[in-house]
C-alpha cells in the first residue's frame, strides 16, 4: 500500500516537472516569436477585439455592480463608527488595489480565456495546426503569440474600465442613494489613492494576470488531445488553473511589493 | 548531415518502426514512392496509412528507421531544415484542415503570403487560377463552413498545390464523398500528376479509384508493406492482399446485382 503511494507520488511529481518544463519551453517560444518578424499586427488586432471589445459588456456591468455593492456594504459598516465620510476612500482603495485586477482577470478568464483555449484545441482536433506546420508556418507564431499578446495588452485596459465603472457604481449608491456628500466622497478617494503605488500597482497586477491567463489558455489549447473530450478538458483546465494562478499571483505580488 | 539516398524514389521509408502507445503500427516498414508517379496507400482501418503520411510530412517521428523525402532524412533535420523541406510538400488533410476563421481565398493565399515575395495582385491571379483549376472560382469570399465536403476537399487541394510543390500528400481524399465528387477529385489528382509532374502519395479505402489512378500501390498490412503496380497487386497470391481485395468485391456485389435486376 505504502509502495503504491510512493509510486503514485513519484509518477505525479515526474508528470508535474514534465509539464513545467514543457510550459517553460512554450513560454520561451511565445516570447521569442513576439520579437521576430513578421509582426502579425492584423491577427493581433483581431484577437484584441475578441478579448477586449467582446469582454466590454461583462466587465463594465460587473464593475458597476461590484462598486454598488461595495458602496452599500461600506456605508453600512462605516456608519457604525461614524466614518461614512471615508466611503470614497474605502471603495476606491478596495477597487483599485484588489478587486479591480482580480475580478477583471477572473471574468476575462471565464469569457475570453476559455474561448481561446477551446478555439486552439478545436484547431488541434481538426488538424488546422498540423496544416499550418505542413505549410512551414509555426503555429506558435501564427496562432498562439497574437492571442497571448492580446490577452496581455487587453487585461490592464479592461481592468481600468472595471475600476471606472466600479467607482461610478459606488458613487451612485453612496452619494445619490445613501446621501453621502459628493465632494467628500470624491475628495477622500483622491486623497487616499496614490498614483505610483496604487494605480501603477493595479496595472502591474493586471499585466501579470493577463500574461498568466494568456499563457495558460494557449498552452492548454495547444497540448489538448485531438478529441471532443480534449477540447472540453482544455476549456475546463484553463478556467481552473488560470483562476487559481491569478489568486496565488495576487498574494505573491501583494506580499512582495505591497500593491 | 543527411545525404541524398541512392534511389529513384522521391519518398522512401527504410526499416521504420513505430508504436502508438502500446500498439505497434510499423515494424520494419520499407517502401518507396517513385518520383513523378501516383502511389496509393491501401490498407484496412488502423493499418497506419495516415500515420505514414504524417511520418513523411515530419508530423510524427519514427521510433527507429529513416524517412527520406526529396533526398533528405527529414527526422535528422532541425526545425529550419524541416520547414525548408515542407515548402516543397503540399498536404491535403482528410477534413481539409482549412483555417475556419479565414475565407477560402485567404486560406489558399496563405502559403504564398508567408513564403513568397509576390505582390497581392500576383497572389490574387495565382489563387484565382488554382481555385478555377479545382472548379471553385466563385467561392473565394466564402468561409470553409459554407462549403460542402467535396468543395472543402477541393479548396484544400487548391491550397496544397498553390506554391507548386514537388510532392503532394493526400490523406483519404475520397472518404465520405459521393461518386461524382470521387471522380472529380480523382481526375484532379491525375491531371496534377500528368501536367505538373507532381509526386503524389494518396491514402484511400476506395479500391476502384485507387486501381484506376495508381502507378504503384503500397498495401499496408501487419505493420509491413506489400508494393507493386495495380496489375501486380491484382495478380498477387499474398493471402492478405487477396482477402482485402475480395472483401471489396463482396461488398460491391449486392449493388451490382441490384443494378443488373433493374437493367442498369
Amino acid at each position: 500500500m505504502r509502495m503504491v503511494s510512493v509510486e503514485t507520488l513519484g509518477f505525479r511529481t515526474v508528470e508535474l516537472v514534465g509539464h513545467l518544463g514543457r510550459i517553460s519551453v512554450f513560454l520561451g517560444a511565445v516570447v521569442s516569436h513576439s520579437f521576430r518578424r513578421p509582426l502579425r499586427l492584423r491577427r493581433f488586432v483581431n484577437e484584441l477585439f475578441d478579448v477586449g471589445v467582446l469582454s466590454l459588456a461583462i466587465v463594465c456591468l460587473s464593475g458597476a455592480t461590484v462598486g454598488a455593492v461595495l458602496g452599500l456594504q461600506g456605508y453600512t459598516t462605516l456608519t457604525r463608527f461614524g466614518a461614512e465620510s471615508s466611503l470614497g476612500a474605502v471603495v476606491g482603495l478596495s477597487i483599485v488595489r484588489e478587486l479591480g485586477p482580480v475580478l477583471t482577470a477572473l471574468l476575462v478568464t471565464g469569457r475570453a480565456g476559455s474561448a481561446m483555449a477551446a478555439e486552439i484545441a478545436s484547431m488541434v482536433t481538426t488538424q488546422q495546426l498540423d496544416g499550418l506546420r505542413m505549410m512551414s508556418i509555426d503555429p506558435v507564431d501564427f496562432v498562439v503569440q497574437p492571442k497571448a499578446l492580446a490577452m496581455l495588452v487587453a487585461m490592464p485596459m479592461l481592468n481600468a474600465l472595471f475600476i471606472v465603472f466600479a467607482l461610478f457604481g459606488g458613487y451612485v449608491v453612496g452619494v445619490e442613494l445613501l446621501g453621502v456628500d459628493g465632494g467628500t466622497y470624491v475628495t477622500s478617494m483622491e486623497e487616499s489613492i496614490e498614483f505610483g503605488e496604487d494605480i501603477l500597482g493595479t496595472l502591474l497586477k493586471s499585466g501579470v494576470f493577463g500574461a498568466l491567463v494568456g499563457l495558460v489558455a494557449t498552452y492548454r489549447g495547444f497540448v489538448a488531445e485531438p478529441t471532443s473530450a480534449g477540447v472540453s478538458a482544455a476549456t475546463t483546465g484553463t478556467v481552473v488553473i488560470a483562476s487559481v494562478s491569478i489568486l496565488l499571483a495576487d498574494y505573491v505580488i501583494t506580499a512582495l511589493w505591497g500593491v | 548531415m543527411p545525404s541524398v539516398q541512392d534511389s529513384e524514389d522521391r519518398i522512401r521509408l527504410e526499416d521504420v518502426h513505430l508504436g502508438l502507445g502500446r500498439r505497434p503500427v510499423f515494424h520494419g516498414l520499407t517502401c518507396g514512392f517513385p518520383q513523378g508517379r501516383i502511389t496509393v496507400l491501401l490498407g484496412g482501418s488502423g493499418a497506419g496509412k495516415s500515420t505514414l503520411l504524417r511520418l513523411v510530412g515530419g508530423l510524427a517521428r519514427p521510433d527507429r528507421g529513416r524517412v527520406w523525402v526529396a533526398g533528405q532524412d527529414i527526422h535528422r533535420l532541425d526545425e529550419r531544415g524541416l520547414y525548408a523541406v515542407r515548402e516543397r510538400i503540399g498536404m491535403l488533410f482528410q477534413g481539409g484542415a482549412l483555417l475556419d476563421s479565414m475565407t477560402i481565398f485567404d486560406n489558399v493565399a496563405l502559403p504564398l503570403r508567408e513564403h513568397s515575395r509576390l505582390s497581392e495582385q500576383e497572389i490574387a491571379v495565382r489563387v484565382g487560377r488554382r481555385l478555377a483549376a479545382v472548379g471553385l472560382e466563385d467561392t473565394g469570399q466564402l468561409l470553409p463552413r459554407q462549403l460542402s465536403g467535396g468543395m472543402l476537399r477541393r479548396a484544400a487541394l487548391a491550397r496544397a498545390i498553390v506554391n507548386d510543390p514537388e510532392i503532394v500528400l493526400c490523406d483519404e481524399p475520397f472518404s465520405g464523398l459521393d461518386p461524382l465528387n470521387v471522380r472529380r477529385i480523382e481526375s484532379l489528382l491525375v491531371e496534377l500528376n500528368r501536367d505538373l509532374g507532381i509526386t503524389l502519395a494518396v491514402t484511400s479505402h476506395h479500391i476502384p479509384s485507387s486501381l484506376r489512378m495508381a502507378d504503384r500501390i503500397v498495401f499496408l498490412v501487419d505493420g509491413e508493406a506489400v508494393s507493386g503496380t495495380p496489375a501486380e497487386l491484382l495478380a498477387s497470391d499474398d493471402k492478405r492482399v487477396v482477402e482485402f481485395l475480395e472483401a471489396e468485391r463482396v461488398e460491391a456485389a449486392p449493388a451490382r446485382r441490384a443494378g443488373a435486376e433493374l437493367g442498369t
